[in-house]
């Protein structure tokens, strides 16, 4: 008998891959050369499962605010905003926010996970009711947990059952909290962002969506999805994070409903962790800056995410059901995800293993992860590579399924891993 | 208590024996985790089914209470009491 006794079914997994010599749970970088590029145990690694959508985390400028910060104001704050006071940078950080949503408020914290923490435990209390989309991240179930409001989930981009769990509600005290996100992390699909409004605006309840993936990604001046859709003026709040498309660390909430700044008093996962370090703060100011200053690097993502779905749904692959930067081939079983994932990165390229729990309907997920800053070449190789792969695998039709592709890479072994 | 024929019982052990294929017998003592091989997610999920068909909305914390098909059904019977 042990303490870890309860986590067997884990174990056993994590077990089964220790002896391999990749992992991808415990995977290591020895450099990271730029925003493509790695070296892994010594070899030339291409990215791509980054989440670096636009390639800031070497652009230079980012790279010259985050020194002098560091310099001017020293290598951490040593404390939380509340107890121990903000810096300059955090307030200006939080200007910069509220002035790209054309929002009223913004606050800023520690992560994107603890600010959908700190902003669901909040708003939803004792009598209140949060309404999940079932696909949502971690961070939301576990803000929702951490809160004293009654929580239910609706089906993943469903608005007609949002509409019935709402009307189920109906009568019942309390204010109606429906949270959703703009891509989700797992497939890449969108939410259907107009009807879930419609649908939230007659059942009278408020709307928080997570644009964790979508900010600097979609929307003509990158704010996201419900810049895309129109629908700005119905999000009551857009909940964030500075740890993708801004290539820092950090999370946000922006919004425009009165009384918001309260919230710096009453939300804990605000209240009792440190700030954000000084190099990090003037670091995404100058990523907020660049994204917004810099459209064609949306364009140039766009671009890249459509030429990889469009290279894999040639292949044969099953992917998520929308060109977006996420990209996730579907596997037949986690071993196999396992086994391609390696074979991958023996031929040098980086991608991610996704799994159930963490993925809707026990899919076993290949998930890639497109940038900006990716060539035509590296994606074009990292289709070959896909290719080779899962033919070895078995996965994906021997012959080419679209006459004329530019993929086809010169036939070379691929090692099938897991021998 | 255990009324065979009692509406919600039926519809959580209907719902159970789809998304477990039959694989497994089942009484009020099965365990839902250890002996379905269910994950969070995917026992979250065949509630969602149950909730359609008995018109419910079950709260995640009561989820999170059930052990055994006993517990769902007698929570189901509960929660439609109120609704
Ligand atoms: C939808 C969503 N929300 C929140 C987060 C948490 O953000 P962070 O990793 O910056 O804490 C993530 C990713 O990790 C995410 O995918």
């Amino acid at each position: 008998m042990s303490l870890f006794d309860k986590f067997a079914h884990l174990s056993d997994v994590y077990r089964g891959l220790e002896g391999r010599r990749f992992n991808p749970f415990n995977i290591a970088f020895d450099v990271i050369l730029s925003p493509t590029e790695a070296m892994i145990k010594g070899r030339h690694i291409l990215l791509l499962g980054t989440n670096n959508y636009l390639g800031l985390t070497h652009d230079p400028a980012v790279i010259g605010e985050a020194i002098e910060a560091i310099r001017n104001f020293g290598s951490g704050t040593t404390g939380s905003r509340i107890a121990n006071g903000s810096y300059d940078g955090h307030m200006q950080l939080e200007r910069a926010l509220a002035d790209f949503y054309g929002r009223k408020f913004a606050m800023v914290f520690s992560t994107g996970y603890q600010a959908n923490l700190g902003i669901l435990a909040t708003i939803a209390g004792k009598n209140d009711h949060l309404i999940l989309d079932a696909d949502s991240h971690a961070s939301i179930y576990d803000g929702s947990r951490l809160g004293h409001a009654q929580v239910t989930r609706f089906r993943h981009n469903d608005p007609d059952d949002l509409a019935r769990r709402l009307r189920r509600l109906a009568g019942t005290p309390g204010d109606k909290v429906v949270v959703i996100e703009g891509i989700y992390s797992m497939l890449g699909d969108t939410a259907p962002l107009r009807e879930l409004v419609q649908v939230k605006r007659e059942g009278g309840a408020y709307l928080v969506i997570d644009e964790a993936h979508s900010l600097g990604v979609l929307g003509e001046t990158g704010r996201g999805l419900a810049e895309a859709e129109d629908v700005e003026a119905d999000v009551d709040f857009i909940v964030g994070t500075f740890s993708k498309s801004l290539g820092g660390v950090g999370g946000f909430c922006v919004s425009d409903l009165d009384g918001f700044e309260v919230l710096r008093v009453a939300s804990r996962p605000y209240m009792f962790t440190a700030s954000l370090p000084p190099s990090v703060i003037a670091a995404t100011a100058a990523a907020l800056h660049q994204l917004r200053s810099r459209p064609n690097l949306r364009r140039q993502l766009t671009e890249n995410a459509k030429r990889l779905y469009g290279g894999l749904v040639d292949l044969g692959f099953h992917l998520g059901p929308e060109p977006n930067p996420i990209v996730s081939a579907i596997m037949p079983d986690p071993e196999t995800a396992f086994a391609f994932w390696t074979s991958l990165l023996q031929a040098g390229l980086y991608t991610n293993v996704s799994l159930p729990p963490a993925t809707p309907r026990g899919l076993a997920l290949l998930r890639t992860s497109v940038s900006a800053a990716h060539t035509r070449h590296q994606i074009d190789h990292a289709v070959a590579l896909f290719a080779q792969v899962g033919r070895a695998l078995g996965l994906i039709p021997h012959a080419r399924v679209h006459r004329g592709t530019p993929h086809e890479a010169p036939e070379g072994k691929i090692s099938v891993a897991g021998e | 208590m255990n009324d065979p024929d009692d509406p919600v019982r039926m519809v959580v052990f209907d719902t159970l024996r789809a998304s477990t294929r039959g694989a497994v017998e089942l009484s009020d003592q099965t365990n839902i985790v250890n002996e379905l091989g269910l994950d969070s997610v995917a026992i979250m999920d065949f509630v969602m089914e149950i909730e359609d068909r008995l018109d419910v909305s079950v709260p995640l914390d009561r989820i999170a209470e059930v052990e055994t098909v006993g517990d769902l059904v007698a929570t189901m019977r509960d929660l439609e009491g109120k609704g």
